[in-house]
């Protein structure tokens, strides 16, 4: 059984890598299990100075999932790299790391400071933070935005890969991640979470103090494994699937459809030690569905007219 | 689960379960997450560790929403994911008088410690409650505890209590160490009764969490000096110089 996968230069022991936010700095889960059995380690989103983040209440939750307006806490990255990426088991299992920016140069200066760093393996950026110089839409609506923050990012990260994490708030994904690949990026992931908002009508107030937030979770699944489908048929880069992914059996969607690998997110809070039985689970739910390696099922939907027999095929042409 | 029994009525529930092979301090929580509940509801649920024996880990809880309610209906057999002991508890010095103050389900994590607590009659306890006192632990906590309980049905029966509260803060200011748990708006004014006499006190405080562990930042509360601290971790029992409660 082999679960390993080839990630733009990076070699992974399995697919399975936490998602952004969802993971604390890694640290948090070591009590729960063994970080070197992780595919990736993706930690909390990073940026230049630290930020104390958005009032509370932050977070939600909602039928099959959450909402959040975190708003970015972090400790900033130059803290990162001195208290807690020591404590990783960057040599064993690769580290990424989550950058946020406010404007183009920002996310430049950034890459510039993770990229340095020996025990950091990939960058991933998170565009879905609204580009305060200019009139604070976000960069990942715009094709010419997100393409400019990659060519930044690609620019400034010396030889480390770069991941650019695709926001689903937009009218078409596939446009989005055709300027970000044609920008340099090395692979996308997808998707971060969708727009949304709570409210609770006895007191008549939103649920968040920030009013909307993202919505993750199970209930988003279906949303993510469309986008990464339609994804997948439309770039050559690799793509890592995430969004709801709580079993063996989601992640095996997801590379069905077209996933190089998977990010868990949403779910390590419904138990810390989930990501770790869900990699120990993998290998037999792979046997039982008759899968020997992750590479000859990676975008092998079967889509009906591909299930038709010839004969059938040529009576449906007219 | 071992089994369950009621106080009061059907929303307040004494919920035991296995023993862990753990120790844990009062104050100190667990995460709950009945396997059955699948994808909803999502997270699991906080509670106070209320009373660890080696037959039984005790929680005692009010039934308030779905979650709760769904654990009251809980099959008398069937599994519950539990992980702990969570956070920092309180700080017990046994050899100085106490003065515990409670407000309502705020009595859930003194239960274990007041039953064990060597010298229990250096104990003060200030109950307030809004439900009828049939509801909570307080008779088998040792007799040799100072009690005194105040029902708030009204807003002047609040006024009052406040008053009380005050008073008790101030007079033993000087003798010991105050612990504090209860719902916000209960701590808040404690808080400022304990900042106004100098004592020496610790909050448990409560917020919304979902991961218990540190990682999401849902549960952060705001310090004195401008930090967002997790409370499942750095708490949920802070020193209550150092807490700014909205
Ligand atoms: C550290 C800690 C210790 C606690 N100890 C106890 C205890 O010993 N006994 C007890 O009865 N309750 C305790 N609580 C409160 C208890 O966790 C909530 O009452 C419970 O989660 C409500 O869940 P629900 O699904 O029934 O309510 P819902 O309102 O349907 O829950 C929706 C969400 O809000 C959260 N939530 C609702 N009320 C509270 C609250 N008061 N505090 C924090 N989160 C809340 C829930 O966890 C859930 O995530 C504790 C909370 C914390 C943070
Ligand atoms: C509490 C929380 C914090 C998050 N923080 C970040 C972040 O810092 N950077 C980022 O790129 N995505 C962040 N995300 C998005 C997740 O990484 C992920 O894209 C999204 O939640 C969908 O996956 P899921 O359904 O498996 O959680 C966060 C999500 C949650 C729930
Ligand atoms: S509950 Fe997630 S950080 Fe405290």
């Amino acid at each position: 059984m082999d679960t390993r996968v080839e990630l733009g230069g990076l070699i992974l022991k399995n697919p399975v890598m936490s998602a952004s936010g969802t993971f604390g700095y890694g640290l948090e889960f070591s009590l729960y299990g063994d970080l070197q059995e992780l595919g990736a380690i993706v930690v909390k989103g990073l940026s230049l100075k630290p930020r104390a983040g958005n009032p509370v209440p932050r977070i939600v939750e909602t039928p099959c999932g959450m909402l959040n307006a975190i708003g970015l806490q972090n400790i900033g990255a130059e803290r990162f790299l001195r208290d807690k990426l020591p404590l990783l088991p960057w040599d064993r299992t690769p580290v990424v790391v989550n950058l946020y920016a406010q404007s183009v140069q920002e996310f430049g200066q950034l890459a510039g400071l993770l990229g340095r760093e020996p025990g950091v393996a990939a960058l991933e950026v998170n565009i879905s933070c609204p580009n305060v110089r200019h009139g604070g839409f976000q960069f990942g609506q715009d094709p010419a935005a997100a393409a400019a923050v990659t060519r930044e990012v690609k620019k400034n990260s010396g030889s480390r890969p770069v991941i650019v994490k695709l926001s689903p708030n937009v009218t078409d994904v596939r446009t989005i991640a055709k300027a970000v690949q044609d920008a340099g990026a090395d692979m996308l992931s997808l998707i971060n979470t969708l727009g949304g908002m709570a409210v609770d009508v006895h007191s008549r107030k939103p649920r968040l103090a920030g009013i909307t937030g993202g919505l993750s979770g199970p209930a988003i699944k279906p949303v993510a494994l469309k986008m990464v489908y339609q994804v997948c048929r439309v770039v050559d880069i690799p793509v890592i699937g995430l969004g709801g992914i709580c079993t063996v059996d989601d992640v095996l969607e997801f590379i069905l459809v077209g996933a190089h690998a998977v990010q868990v997110g949403t779910a390590n809070f419904m138990r810390p030690d989930l990501i770790f039985d869900l990699i120990r689970d993998l290998p037999e739910a792979m046997s039982r569905t008759g899968i020997v390696s992750l590479d000859e099922i990676r975008g092998a939907l079967e889509t009906s007219s591909d299930r038709m027999d010839p004969l059938e095929k040529m009576q449906n042409i007219r | 689960m071992l089994g369950m029994a009621w106080a009061g009525s059907r929303d307040f529930v004494h919920l035991y379960l296995e023993p862990p092979g753990w120790e844990a301090s009062p104050g100190q929580f667990v995460m709950l997450r009945p396997s059955a509940w699948g994808f909803d509801p999502l997270w699991p649920r906080p509670f106070s560790i209320c009373e660890k024996t080696p037959e039984y880990l005790r929680l005692f809880i009010q039934v308030v929403g779905r979650g709760t309610s769904l654990l009251r209906s809980a099959a008398p057999d069937s599994e519950i994911v539990l992980w702990g002991p969570l956070g920092k508890g309180f700080r017990i010095p046994v050899q100085h008088p106490l003065l515990i103050l409670a407000g309502g389900m705020g009595i859930a994590p003194f239960v274990g410690m007041c039953k064990t607590h060597p010298h229990p009659e250096r104990i003060n306890l200030l109950f307030g409650h809004r439900l009828g006192l049939e509801h909570y632990p307080l008779d088998e906590l040792p007799g040799k505890i100072r009690k005194e309980s105040m029902h708030q049905s009204t807003p002047e029966d609040l006024v009052d209590f406040s008053g009380v509260l005050q008073e008790r803060i101030r007079d033993f200011a000087p003798r010991g160490e105050i612990l504090a748990c209860g719902p916000m708006p209960f701590l808040r004014v404690g808080q400022r009764h304990v900042l106004e006499s100098n004592a020496r006190a610790q909050l448990s405080v409560e917020t919304r969490m979902a991961c218990g562990v540190g990682a999401c930042l849902g549960c952060v509360i705001k310090t004195r000096n401008g930090e967002m601290l997790q409370t499942c971790v750095h708490g949920p029992v802070f020193d209550a110089r150092e807490l700014v409660l909205q």
